[in-house]
């Protein structure tokens, strides 16, 4: 069954192992080139005092792969969902071939449990290494850009994209399986992958730690928007801020009165037409003004990894289960 | 010995439809049993019932003692080709022997190869660039050379040319001679089983019609023709398969175990796809409401 | 070794085909005593005819004495039918002879010979069926 599998498998294997090599080559020459050159301008850029043009010069480097490898990375677990995940049993059913299958001397449940461990972990290792190539060479960038928690860098690095695979592989074999044509199993992939992916980074993924409060008096290097808003006569005072905490994900950071509320009182007139930055400042510190900031920090960025991989995995064995369970049935 | 195949008022139904009906039926081992009937009939259900594919909605049904596909063992015991003999195109005709191999466990690879050779078969050949008869051959190897007691074929020859079709069935009754295989095949064409099959089953609307030894059919069905009588007057023990009237003449099929002594009926004898006709008209008949006779 | 064939539309059981051919072989002197009939595997994938069905027109043979199988050998036969009846066919044969050429001279054609022939030889056969 191993040695079915592989064969069946085969095609696949080369392909994406080329893919990878083709990579690791461009990563490996440059990723070098890029430490080095981290190391000589960047690194030492404060006893020169020359950082922002040496950042600046280092970030305009490889753009072209800076641009491509969110793309890779973006893309890579739904190409394993939609081409190694959705036809695995699609493609037995629709050519009729399970009629072969199920009938040499092995049963259905070995039959699925080999094809689903190999393909799935072949597909993991995949995404595992390429993860590894990725995170390995942006890490001169992500220490400059200290935002590895954005939403868009999270899903790139480290263990999640292992996750997103195994979870991709295991919901193209499923959609295969009960929608039993290939084309529209990966279309569906697609959709429900990219549905579920997209909806757990930006709602699920802030709440898997409980995140961290700050409650302080308002910063005023912090505030970023003065102004007002309402009908002329009934105006209420506006205060923005962007918070500026290093490596952090911030949720929501509101402006609220000492006591606590969000309305911040009747809008200031040294903020309003006769605008003075010296004047508004000074009439917004006399209101004594609270910052209440919802975040994560940059600390938590493994934890954070390790929760998602591990509900990712979850889902993908959950899938696999409930594969097993339905081949089972004789309707076919 | 037992059975080959033995069910007990076996159905399946999808939704409303029955494909198959209180089929109650005992292959007996050591034959060529022939499953014949129209398309749609239930051949393909029965077949699936009894490889394992499908399970039953009513009744039960046992293969050489066993449970289909129950497990491993019981897997190895039978030998499947299922319709329009399924390949991997992407495989070659050596990978399709390999697979074998690894699956089976009492794969005979000799035996593999020996008839791969003697079809002509390249082993680098990938299986979709086949004829249909070459692919037809590839399957029945794979089937016989997992050394099973019980072969089940649907329609292998349905789709191809007549060549082809002669070499596919002396294969296949070569390989019965050699490894003493018991074969239940099925297929809408009475002519290609009447020389392959000893024995014969009958299905016709979802349901057993008849079935026996191919010698004990054709020697207890006869045709009888005759003068003109009412279709009340026929003798009770002569049970009328199918009759058909003109204004003078009556002929009749009917089956009966004894001889017929009435002497103004002329006896023949009927051929298998004549019996299989009969039949056919007989369920036709009772689908309709009761028939009028046919004026000619 | 004689090769079998089969006619699928003539009416008569398969089996009895391949005895009646095998007597006509030996009839032809194409079978002697001794020599072995074609293996059950042979004529089944030769044919694509059931084994079953070779097996019984074997054991008809066998019945009839004129051949006998040899386990894990094969079936030979036992009877040359030629010489035993070689003079009694030469007579029947001139008799047959002239009986062709008075029916010439009476002004009988081939077919009218033929089912002159044919119907003697069937009221022959009912007359010992009854």
């Amino acid at each position: 069954m191993i040695w079915l599998t592989w064969r069946q498998f085969r095609a696949q294997t080369v392909v994406a192992a080329g893919a990878l090599a083709l990579l690791a080559v461009a990563l490996a020459v440059t990723g070098s080139q890029l430490v080095h050159l981290y190391d000589t301008t960047v690194a030492t850029c404060q006893a020169h005092h020359d950082c922002q043009i040496a950042i600046g010069a280092f970030e305009s480097e490889d753009t072209f792969l800076q641009d491509l490898i969110p793309v890779v990375m973006l893309v890579a677990p739904a190409l394993i969902g939609i081409f190694w995940g959705a036809p695995l049993i699609a493609h037995e059913l629709e050519t009729g071939t399970q009629r072969l299958a199920w009938t040499q001397s092995v049963s259905r449940l070995r039959w699925l449990a080999v094809k689903l461990s190999l393909a799935g972990l072949v597909s993991m290792a995949t995404a595992g290494l390429l993860s590894l190539m990725v995170t390995w060479w942006s890490s001169p960038f992500d220490r400059l850009g200290m935002n590895r928690l954005d939403p868009t860098i999270f899903s790139e690095r480290g263990i999640v994209p292992v996750g997103y695979a195994a979870f991709a592989f295991a919901l193209g074999v499923t959609a295969g399986m009960l929608i039993r044509r290939t084309v529209p199993a990966m279309a569906v992939t697609l959709a429900v992958f990219a549905a579920v992916v997209a909806g757990f980074a930006l709602r699920v993924r802030f709440h898997l730690i409980p995140p961290l409060h700050l409650t302080a008096p308002l910063n005023m290097s912090w505030v970023t928007q003065t102004g007002s808003f309402g009908r002329p006569g009934h105006s209420a005072l506006l205060v923005g801020i962007s918070p500026n905490l290093p490596g952090a994900w911030v949720n929501s950071a509101q402006v609220t009165t000492a006591a606590g509320r969000t309305s911040l009182g009747p809008a200031l007139p040294a903020c309003g037409p006769n605008f003075t930055y010296s004047a508004c400042t000074a009439a917004i510190a006399r209101l004594h003004l609270r910052q209440v900031i919802v975040y994560q920090p940059g600390s938590r960025f493994w934890a954070l990894q390790w929760y998602e991989t591990a509900i990712y995995l979850a889902l993908a064995l959950a899938l696999a289960g409930f594969c097993v369970w339905w081949v089972r049935r004789r309707v076919s | 010995m037992t059975n080959a195949i033995e069910a007990r008022a076996l159905g399946k139904r999808y939704g409303r439809r029955w494909a198959l009906a209180d089929c109650t039926l005992t292959i007996p081992a050591g034959h060529v049993a022939g499953l014949v009937g129209p398309n749609g009939a239930g051949k393909t259900t029965l077949i699936s019932l009894a490889t394992g594919m499908l399970a039953p909605t009513t009744g039960t049904v046992e293969v050489l003692g066993g449970r289909p596909a129950a497990g491993p063992g019981q897997l190895a015991r039978v030998g499947y080709v299922a319709q329009d003999t399924p390949t991997y195109a992407g495989l070659s005709v050596a990978d399709h022997l390999r697979l074998g191999a690894h699956l089976n466990p009492r794969w005979d690879a000799a035996m593999a190869r020996a008839r791969i050779e003697q079809l002509g078969l390249d082993p680098k050949q990938k299986a979709g660039k086949l004829s249909g008869g070459q692919r037809a051959q590839l399957a029945l190897t794979v089937a016989l050379a997992k050394r099973p007691e019980l072969l089940i074929l649907d329609e292998p020859v349905a789709s191809l040319d007549p060549l082809a079709r002669r070499e596919f069935l002396q294969s296949l009754l070569e390989a019965v001679v050699d490894q003493g295989l018991s074969v239940v095949l099925s297929s809408h064409l009475v002519a290609d089983l009447e020389r392959a099959c000893d024995y014969l089953i009958v299905l016709i609307g979802s349901r057993v019609q008849i079935a026996g030894e191919v010698d004990h059919l054709l020697d207890t069905h006869h045709l009888l023709t005759g003068p003109r009588r009412d279709p009340a007057r026929i003798p009770e023990d002569l049970q009328v398969i199918s009759a058909s009237h003109t204004d003078r003449q009556t002929t009749l099929t009917v089956r009966t175990e004894g001889p017929i002594h009435d002497p103004a009926w002329t006896v023949s004898k009927i051929g298998l796809e004549d019996l299989v006709l009969a039949y056919m008209s007989r369920t036709a008949d009772a689908a309709r409401r009761p028939a009028l006779e046919v004026q000619r | 070794m004689i090769e079998f064939h089969l006619n699928s539309r003539s009416g008569v059981a398969p089996y009895l085909q391949l005895v009646r051919q095998v007597r006509q072989a030996l009839r032809l002197g194409l079978l002697q005593a001794g020599d072995q009939l074609p293996t059950v595997k042979d004529v089944a994938g030769s044919l694509a005819i059931n084994p079953n069905t070779v097996l019984k027109a074997y054991r008809v043979l066998e019945y009839e004495g004129l051949a006998a199988a040899k386990p894990g050998v094969g079936t030979f036969v036992t009877k040359t039918v030629s010489d035993e009846s070689v003079s009694t066919h030469k007579r029947l044969n001139l008799e047959l002879a002239a009986w062709v050429g008075r029916a010439q001279l009476a002004g009988l054609d081939f077919e009218d010979m033929e089912a002159l022939f044919q119907r003697a030889v069937r009221s022959a056969a009912q007359e010992e069926a009854v």
